[in-house]
């Protein structure tokens, strides 16, 4: 191409496109160049001058990272000066670093020990005392070793750029200088842990793994987050059965390399308050019992009932299980199944419950209408991305709902849905924003679709997109933003109420009244006990939570990470699951425990392993066949619906830490509640708080 | 020696009156409209004509930068920015224009700020200055009262607004991104070039950053035409300078004089000599703090201007003369510029942050014979792993003084860490 800059790395003529910088096309050239400050998805500082190389006709070395390519620049990054400029900073970054390898927890994946090995010298020259500094309050998650710090200000970028929260900075100057966070308090932020992955030396690791293992004893399964409907590419690290901790994987489409907290720091739930064999009820108490009893005291309430059964799917369960449970309740012959446990009014086509414009294609928005939904903590990574967007420029952002602290600027313009019909009528200041917009995009949170109108703010939310031009044939603005994991593969999968059957709502009035006799609660635990009357409930998952706590028969099932499993996350995006350990004790996957009840109830299921479970499956959803695909949907459809009610939306996600029962099983989170509290001011601290 | 005709300042000892009314009478102001109205191109072919080198360390050609602005408005504000952070060690001159010369700098701003495109102005005052804050906003305001600022300044049909911002006193804001940041309300760290701030300065505007003098002497220059400064001095080093004497002489002092005056006319003309007399002289630091210092063999003969001063591998830098007699222990005083650099380190990047700590330890150990002699080695090699390294220039500026000293003292260095410690001759 005419327009690609051509330079000389090292002798070899690299062509690249104007503006990068000399350390990508370095790259390019196969010229490996060490660096610290510099991340790809920060803003260059250019501060540890690690990446200086020779330029040519350049007077002084030249730190490669900030420099953009000039034409026929020849660039040598071997020569002997290049050398002498990394050993001297290398030299300079270790005089003041302690030597604690050994007890260091980022040792073995050491940005500065791997340095040091490949560039630095062999002995140091420093005769003088060593710099200690203080350690910082960071909260529950990061563990700070401020003595460790190599000033290269990542976190300090990370917090003000991709967190939005302006509280990690420098104070004092020279060698004095300190990264703290404003008055020590604990980040507000649901993104902090990944300051523990910029941090290219040890001073800032995770709290919580701190001690507890070396990253080459620890067994790495690359799988999927479910704490939100993101579905956020992750890596497990277990050391034998026991999960050791959580790291973010990159995908560019979904969550670049970011992780929030809940995902990344959720570990320590899934080793407790575990489901590791199966119970029943016995007079009042839920007693261990085998399997066989388990089944076969459902076989005799369900004997002759089917019809009077109904099941609920909850948040974090797979696209396999549900499919089985939907299987299962065929056979059963009731038409008594929800996914919708929060009682969403979402529905087909595909278009009106998925994130249509997909989480990459919010950097190419020019305008965000947020309905009833708080993006920060139901999505963070993905609230990331929208401030990613916001910081590019002209990207006006207004919600509805009350006013809650984003990540960015962004205008109120009123609590519920009659600023909504205002918007949709063009009477509204931002219908004007909305209309001139070539790609708006108007995000609805489940905090708008779980009222009793839901369909009606659905369909007036379609209705604006429709007049404002977010649907085109080249542009889908209209989303949904879901919280739940699960929840897009259940809709996909038709966990719907069918002919004659009855919804969330229904199915809690129905067990109520005595018309529903049996419930199977399939990881659904948002469902106050109290509401299902004296039904038999059959609670199906991992936890010890509030749906086991309600449970007549309990069958212990895999939690996310204990299965190959496929998720769909709220854009449709289909993304597989792998397990770093098998469940625990007696429990068992998902679909092979819908698999055998159907035998003991002699409605045997049609499959009998995994692979026929999903050719049966893909049959009912073919796009589940194309891992990490974003199949084309149906463009949304506003549902015909009643009028709005004049309630004031509510947010979903309004205790970002415990959404979910792994989360309310993780102490971790319980910290990390408390220690938000403590920040709003909501408890008192205790012993040397203020 | 300097004419006194030809004498910039000719109130930089405050003799007369600061105000406007003292200033017209000496000449400032004086047709400022007109000269503006011969416009932008005229005002920075005079300067360039003049031959000006910046007067705040690093001499660059000052017309030359004014062209650097671009030259058509895209929408965003020029803006000028006036450095008056003078911290540099030793150095006194702005101090003194901003007290008593007052006017002169602001009438600079106008033809500087107009030759540039800009309507606004900052001046950025060390924090330490207090009174002379209070000097340049009380002739803004007399400015102000007066028609020759604001609307239709001085009668040439440019609007001008001048702001005076006070700094905190950190000696890294006279780097001109460290000035524009904390200018911003940032913490003073310098900005990684480029983008300069020709293109991205001060609120991502085109900005240019002057120094104080060089700003002071630009409607002399105006008025009196770039050739005759630079008939002044010699090629490429042309025109008055303001030195500052300070140390070991009989009369320290500020003075105007012509560019490439001999450093030992200079001390004994204005100075009144080096104290105890010329042979009494062990060493000149002859541009403020961060230039290598000059041993008296060198003074002898040196000439003051850019190049004679690089020849001798030293530097002008802001002309700030620190005159050192034999009384001095040299390594300590080293020493304690090398606090001075490792005190005023922002910090921002690694050979700088780490590296002045390091030579100013080992400095200190030196001065007191507790060192090994080939630590001398280490550290001159430590002062070429900071020099051309860093981001800004304050790492250069701190390497610079140690490499001196070794250039020169070397053999007084071994002596004292050959004898070890307990026996360095008392300092002063």
């Amino acid at each position: 191409m005419s327009d690609q800059v051509n330079l000389t790395v090292d002798g070899i003529r690299v062509s690249v496109a104007p503006g990068t910088t000399i350390l990508q096309a370095c790259e390019e050239a196969g010229a490996e160049i060490p660096r610290f400050c510099y991340h790809e998805r920060l803003s260059v500082a250019g501060n540890c001058r690690m990446c200086l190389v020779e330029v040519e006709k350049a007077p002084k070395p030249v730190a490669s990272c900030a420099m953009p390519v000039a034409p026929d620049m020849v660039v040598s990054t071997k020569s002997d000066s290049v050398k002498a400029a990394r050993e001297g900073v290398m030299e300079f970054l270790l005089i003041n670093h302690p030597l604690d390898c050994p007890i260091c927890d980022q040792g073995g994946e050491c940005d500065l020990q791997d340095q040091a090995l490949g560039f630095g010298g062999d002995a140091s020259r420093f005769a003088d005392n060593k710099r200690a500094v203080e350690n910082k309050h960071m909260g529950p998650l990061v563990s700070t070793i401020m003595t460790r710090c190599i000033h290269c200000t990542r976190c300090v970028r990370f917090a003000q750029e991709v967190a939005g929260v302006p509280e990690i900075g420098a104070i004092g100057r020279g060698e004095d200088m300190e990264i703290t966070t404003y008055l020590e308090a604990s980040l507000d932020s649901e993104m902090s842990g990944n300051v523990i992955d910029l941090c290219p030396v040890g001073a800032l690791t995770s709290r919580p793994y701190a001690f507890t293992a070396r990253p080459w004893e620890l067994k790495k399964t690359e799988t999927i987050d479910v704490m939100d409907a993101v579905g956020s590419n992750i890596r497990v690290d277990m050391r034998g059965r026991e999960a050791m901790r959580i790291m973010p994987r990159n995908h560019d489409d979904v969550n670049e390399e970011w992780l929030s907290d809940k995902s990344r720091f959720v570990w320590d739930g899934l080793n407790t308050q575990r489901l590791d064999r199966p119970y029943v009820r016995a007079r009042k108490n839920l007693t261990p019992a085998s399997w066989d009893d388990a089944f076969a005291l459902i076989a005799k309430k369900l004997a002759g009932k089917g019809a009077k059964t109904a099941a609920i799917a909850g948040d974090l369960v797979c696209g396999e299980g549900q499919f089985a449970l939907k299987a299962l309740m065929d056979k059963l012959e009731s038409p008594h199944v929800d996914c919708r446990q929060d009682g969403a009014k979402l529905s087909g086509p595909r278009g009106n419950y998925i994130f249509n414009t997909s989480i990459a294609g919010i950097e190419d928005a020019d305008a965000l209408l947020l309905i009833g939904t708080n993006p920060r903590l139901e999505a963070p990574v993905l609230n990331a991305r929208i401030r990613k967007r916001y910081l590019m420029g002209d990207f006006p952002i207004a919600t509805i709902g009350a006013p809650v602290e984003l990540t960015y600027e962004a205008e109120t313009l009123g609590a519920g849905p009659d600023t909504l019909a205002e918007l949709v009528a063009g009477k509204h200041g931002f219908s004007d924003v909305l209309a001139k917009a070539k790609r708006p995009m108007i995000i609805v949170g489940q905090g708008a679709l779980t009222r009793a109108d839901g369909d009606a703010v659905l369909a007036a939310a379609i209705e604006l997109a429709e007049k404002s031009s977010a649907i085109s044939d080249t542009w889908n603005g209209f989303n949904v933003l879901h919280t739940a994991a699960a929840r897009v593969a259940g809709l996909d999968l038709g966990l719907l109420p069918g002919e004659g059957g009855l919804d969330v709502a229904g199915i809690q009035d129905a067990a109520q009244s005595g018309d529903v006799e049996t419930v199977i609660l399939y990881g659904a635990d948002e469902i106050a006990g109290a509401s299902l009357g004296d039904a038999f409930v059959i609670y199906i998952g991992s936890h010890g939570d509030r749906g086991a706590h309600r449970a007549d028969v309990i069958l212990p099932a895999a939690a996310y990470t204990e299965k190959q499993a496929i998720y769909v996350n709220t854009e449709g995006r289909v993304q597989m699951t792998e397990p770093a350990a098998t469940p625990p004790g007696e429990a068992r996957e998902d679909w092979k425990i819908f698999r055998a009840l159907s035998e003991v109830l002699g409605l045997t299921l049609p499959f009998d392993n995994l692979a026929e479970v999903r050719r049966a499956m893909f049959e009912v959803a073919p796009h589940f066949a194309q891992i990490d695909g974003l199949s084309e949907s149906a463009a949304p459809k506003a549902p015909a619906a009643q009028k709005m009610a004049k309630a004031a939306f509510d947010y979903s996600v309004t205790d970002f830490y415990f959404t979910n029962p792994i989360a309310r099983a993780s102490a971790t989170m319980a910290d990390c509640a408390k220690a938000k509290q403590q920040r709003d001011g909501e408890i008192e601290g205790t012993g040397t708080h203020g | 020696m300097l004419r006194d005709e030809d004498r910039i300042f000719k109130n930089i000892y405050g003799l007369d009156g600061a105000d406007l009314t003292a200033a017209k009478a000496r000449g400032d102001w004086d047709g400022t409209g007109e000269l503006i109205k011969k416009g932008r191109d005229w005002v920075i072919d005079e300067v360039k004509a003049s031959g000006l080198r910046g007067r705040g360390g690093a001499g660059f050609p000052t017309g030359l930068k004014w062209s650097f602005m671009p030259k058509e408005n895209d929408g965003r504000p020029h803006y000028l920015v006036i450095n008056a952070d003078e911290s540099e060690p030793g150095t006194c001159k702005d101090r003194d224009i901003l007290r008593h010369e007052p006017h002169k700098l602001l009438e600079g701003f106008l033809l500087a700020g107009f030759a540039m495109g800009a309507h606004a102005c900052y001046i950025y005052v060390r924090g330490e200055f207090i009174r002379e804050r209070e000097a340049v906003q009380r002739a803004v305001d007399e400015a102000y009262a007066a028609g020759l600022l604001g609307k239709n300044a001085a009668g040439s049909g440019w609007d001008y607004d001048i702001y005076v911002h006070h700094g905190a006193g950190a000696y890294i804001c006279g780097e001109e991104t460290a000035l524009i940041e904390s200018l911003e309300g940032k913490k003073g760290q310098p900005r990684l070039k480029p983008p300069f701030p020709a293109n991205m300065g001060l609120y991502g505007c085109p900005t240019t950053v002057n120094n104080v003098e060089s700003i002071a002497v630009a409607p002399t220059i105006c008025r009196r035409g770039g050739g005759w400064f630079s008939g002044l001095g010699r090629d490429g080093n042309t025109g008055t300078k303001l030195f500052c004497i300070s140390g070991h002489v009989n009369n320290p002092c500020n003075v105007e004089e012509e560019m490439g005056i001999p450093l030992k006319e200079l001390i004994e003309k204005h100075a009144g000599g080096v104290r105890g007399g010329w042979d009494n002289l062990l060493a000149v630091i002859p541009g403020g703090s961060s230039v290598p210092l000059l041993p008296k063999e060198i003074c002898d003969t040196v000439l003051m201007d850019f190049d004679s001063l690089k020849e001798v591998q030293s530097g002008l830098g802001t002309a700030a003369v620190i005159v050192m007699d034999k009384s001095t222990d040299i390594i300590k005083a080293i020493a304690r510029i090398s606090h001075f650099y490792k005190h005023e380190s922002c910090g921002q990047c690694t050979p700088c942050r780490e590296g002045t700590g390091w030579m100013w330890r080992v400095l200190e150990r030196m001065a007191a014979g507790e060192a090994q002699v080939k630590e001398i080695d280490m550290l001159l090699q430590v002062t070429k792993q900071i020099e051309g390294h860093t981001i800004c220039a304050l790492g250069d500026a701190a390497a610079w003084p140690v490499q001196g000293l070794i250039r020169h003292f070397r053999p007084l260095i071994e002596e004292r860490l050959t004898r070890g410690p307990g026996h360095q001759e008392a300092a002063e």
